[in-house]
This record gives C-alpha cells, structure tokens and sequence, in this order.
C-alpha cells in the first residue's frame, strides 16, 4: 500500500466498502466520515497506514447497532435524504452524537451534524429524524413529531 | 485531490523524531492530527519528500500540572480532550471555552494542541488563546535540546513561526489562571466550524474599574495572531469605550476574506471587543 493513499480509498479501493464516499477529499464535507476505535473521524484526512492496529468501523458494518437501526429508520420516515450522497456520513456522526447524548436539544443536533454537508434536504428533515431516534431510543414513541 | 507520493516514516521515539528533522529539515512535514496537513496534502499545497508521523509518541499525549500551578499540554493532546479534561476546565478555563469553537466534532477528534500551534493558520484558535494566556512553546531538535519560545515571540507572519526546519514542537505551557482572572472567548463565523471571519480571545485579571493584564487578541485579522495593545491599555487606563474603540480600529488591519471586506472586518472586531467588555461586566457607554 502507498503511504499517500488516505483511509477512505483504500475502504473503497482495496476493501470494496463503497458506502464511505468521497466528496471534497479535503475535510469539509463529511461523507467520508467513518469510525476509527470509536471516534467518527474523517476518512480523508487519515492515511491508510495511520489505521494499522485500529478498529475500522464504516457505515456497512454498523447495521447491527440499535443507535443506527433507530436513526436508519428515522432517515427513512422522515424522508431525510434524497440522493443519499452524504447519508452515510450523517448517520455515523449522528450515532456518535446519540451514544454521548441520549436527549440533544435540535440545536446541539445541528452543531453536531455541521461538518456534514447535504445539498438536496436543507438539514431541517435530518434534524427531525435525528430527534425522533433519540426520542424513540429513550422509550419514547415518537408518535408526537408532528408531520409536515 | 490525492497527495504526490512522498516517504512515509512512523517515529519509533521521541530521539528517532529528532533524528529525521535532523536529517531532512524543510523537506520533512510533521503528521500530528492531520486535520490541516492532510488536506494541504490532498490539495498538494505542500509536497514533502518526507511525512513524519508523530502519533505513537504517546508521551506528547499528557496533559500535566506544573510545579507553578499551570498546565503543560503535550503537542499531541487533541482538540476534544481540551473541550472535555475536568483540570482544562478549572485551570485553563479560556482553553476550554474556545475548544468547542474549533471545526467540526469528527476534526476535533483528531487535530492536535502542537499542529495548530505549528502550522498557525492565522484564523486557529489555539495560537490567539497562547498568546492571550503568554504561553509558552516549547521546542526541541536533536542539534540544540530543548528550548522555550513565548507565544507572543513565536508567530512571526503567515504560516511563519520561530520554529527552525529541524525542530519538533513537544508542547505548551499555560500559566495558571489567579483567582481573579477572568477570560473571554467568542468568533463570527458564516457557519459553525468554519474559520473564523474575526475572532478575539481575552484574558484579565482584576475587575470593572481595575483592570491588569488585559490581553485582547484577534484572529482572522491579520497574518498572525494580533495582540490590541493600545486598545487593551486605553481600557486599563479607565478611557471611555469609544476612545477604546478608536484606538482598535486604528492598530487592526484586516484582509478582506471570501465574506467580509477589510472595513466589516473591522466592525465586526469592534462588535467583539463590545461583547468581550460588557461580558466581563465593564459599563459601554453611549452606544
């Protein structure tokens, strides 16, 4: 492996995990964001070779977690995606969000969320859903989220 | 938006990180958190022969109490471990309210205290609060041991340091904050996480009417962080707001950035500077 080869290519490129997605490939936009021993991190501004020894944890193998599964069909309801570029990213920095703070306020949802870029929702479906996760996963209904 | 190909070297030691500054000086790059090198990379703005990483020297990771009281703060303590450390919070509080400024969650878990202060974007926090606090830098290279550099001494221009091309920065210390010492930290961005358009970090210690060591710095205004010292010494001295602010608006000059003009710039840090006072409980004055 080439040292210069950043973590999200060589996901894509040498594991065939294409769910991690490249955008900006400088930082800004998110949809590369995976989990490195827990931490949402960047997968652009990591170099392959820095994950040596570390738990990679990208957005396929993450299915299995209630967090996800919550926020996954949240997503799906509250129609907070349309062309699903940046889902991925969303989803993995909100689980990460959900497991610090069971109860976020939608501010700190969206302080949260804002390293993550969407060009086609506008942010205000992804905030919903967020919030319905959390409610759902504290035991709550949910059933109280108003639709649009 | 892949980096051109360059050496790979992961220090074993502190001694073996000295040792390949040594040896490669201007053409090493050192890889602490990544979050502003690998991009410079990704874009090749930089195109080092050698990239030397740093992260497994963990003894950089410490986050220490010093005989004095202060904080030493290895270089490769992270954004988010200052956002959260409980002795951050107590003696450094400055540090820990201008943390959650920084980026992103997902670029604090990653970015370092010693790469922000190395590289010292001009719009980072960490370099303004070094010198807001008179930090000091510490350096080390394998020619010359180690040495202290005062934050206010070390950003010299734009991305220019007083670091030497075979020195390692190893970590900052923070004098430890007096029981009246008061610290205020706030920046204006166009969206959270972004850099900021004008920022100003500030530390005092006394109270309204009795001011001293009122450091006043902004950042994002200048090629370095930028220390308000004639502003800072009207205010001590009991002038009225307005003559303060005239004095600020005389010794800052800003850039115009991708949003603001030079002159917003400019307001925007009289904003700030008003803020700052009133938060820190001083009376304005006619508005």
């Amino acid at each position: 492996m080439s040292p210069r080869e950043h973590l999200a290519d060589a996901l894509r490129q040498r594991c065939g995990l294409t769910g991690t997605h490249l955008g900006c490939e400088h930082g800004v936009c998110g949809a590369c964001t995976v989990r490195v021993d827990g931490a949402a991190i960047r997968g652009c501004l990591m170099l392959a070779v820095q994950a040596d020894g570390r738990q990679v944890r990208t957005i396929e193998g993450a299915g299995d977690d209630p967090v996800m599964q919550a926020l996954q069909h949240a997503f799906v309801e509250r129609n907070a995606l349309q062309c699903g570029y940046c889902t991925g990213g969303f989803l993995l920095t909100a689980a990460e969000l959900l497991e610090l703070d069971p109860d976020p306020s939608r501010e700190a949802i969206r302080e949260y969320l804002s390293g993550n870029l969407c060009r086609c929702t506008g942010y205000q479906a992804i905030v919903d859903a967020v919030e319905l996760a959390a409610r759902r996963l504290r035991g709550q209904s949910g059933t109280d989220v108003a639709l649009p | 938006m892949k980096p051109a190909p360059f050496a790979y070297v992961r220090a074993e030691s502190f001694e073996h990180a000295l040792d390949v500054l040594a040896e490669h000086g201007d053409d090493a790059l050192v890889l602490a958190g990544g979050q502003s090198l690998v991009p410079m990379l990704n874009l090749r703005l930089v195109q080092p022969a050698v990239v030397l990483d740093i992260n497994a020297l963990h003894a950089l990771s410490t986050i220490d109490t010093h005989a004095e009281g202060g904080l030493r703060l290895g270089a490769l303590v992270r954004h988010r471990e200052i956002a959260i450390h409980p002795v951050i919070a107590t003696r450094a509080p400055l540090l820990r309210a201008a943390a959650p400024w920084i980026a992103h969650p997902a670029v604090r878990h990653r970015g370092t205290l010693g790469g922000s202060l190395a590289l010292g974007d001009p719009a980072a926090e960490w370099p303004a609060c070094a010198v807001a606090l008179d930090a000091t830098i510490r350096l080390a290279s394998r020619a010359r041991g180690e040495r202290c550099v005062a934050a206010s001494a070390f950003f010299q221009g734009l991305y220019q340091s007083d670091r030497r091309a075979d020195e390692l920065l190893v970590g900052c210390e923070f004098p430890r904050a007096s029981d009246d010492s008061v610290f205020f930290f706030r920046e204006l961005a166009r969206r959270h996480g972004d850099y900021a358009s004008v920022g100003l970090a500030v530390s005092a210690r006394g109270r309204p009417g009795a001011w001293q060591d009122l450091r006043l710095v902004f950042f994002g205004v200048g090629d370095t962080p930028v220390s308000a010292t004639a502003c800072s010494a009207a205010l001590i001295a009991g002038d009225a707001f307005a003559d303060a602010q005239t004095r600020l608006e005389a010794e800052l000059e800003p850039r115009a950035d991708l949003w603001f003009s030079a002159p917003a710039k400019r307001h925007l840090a009289v904003q700030l500077l008003r803020d700052a006072w009133r938060d820190l409980g001083n009376p304005i004055g006619g508005t």
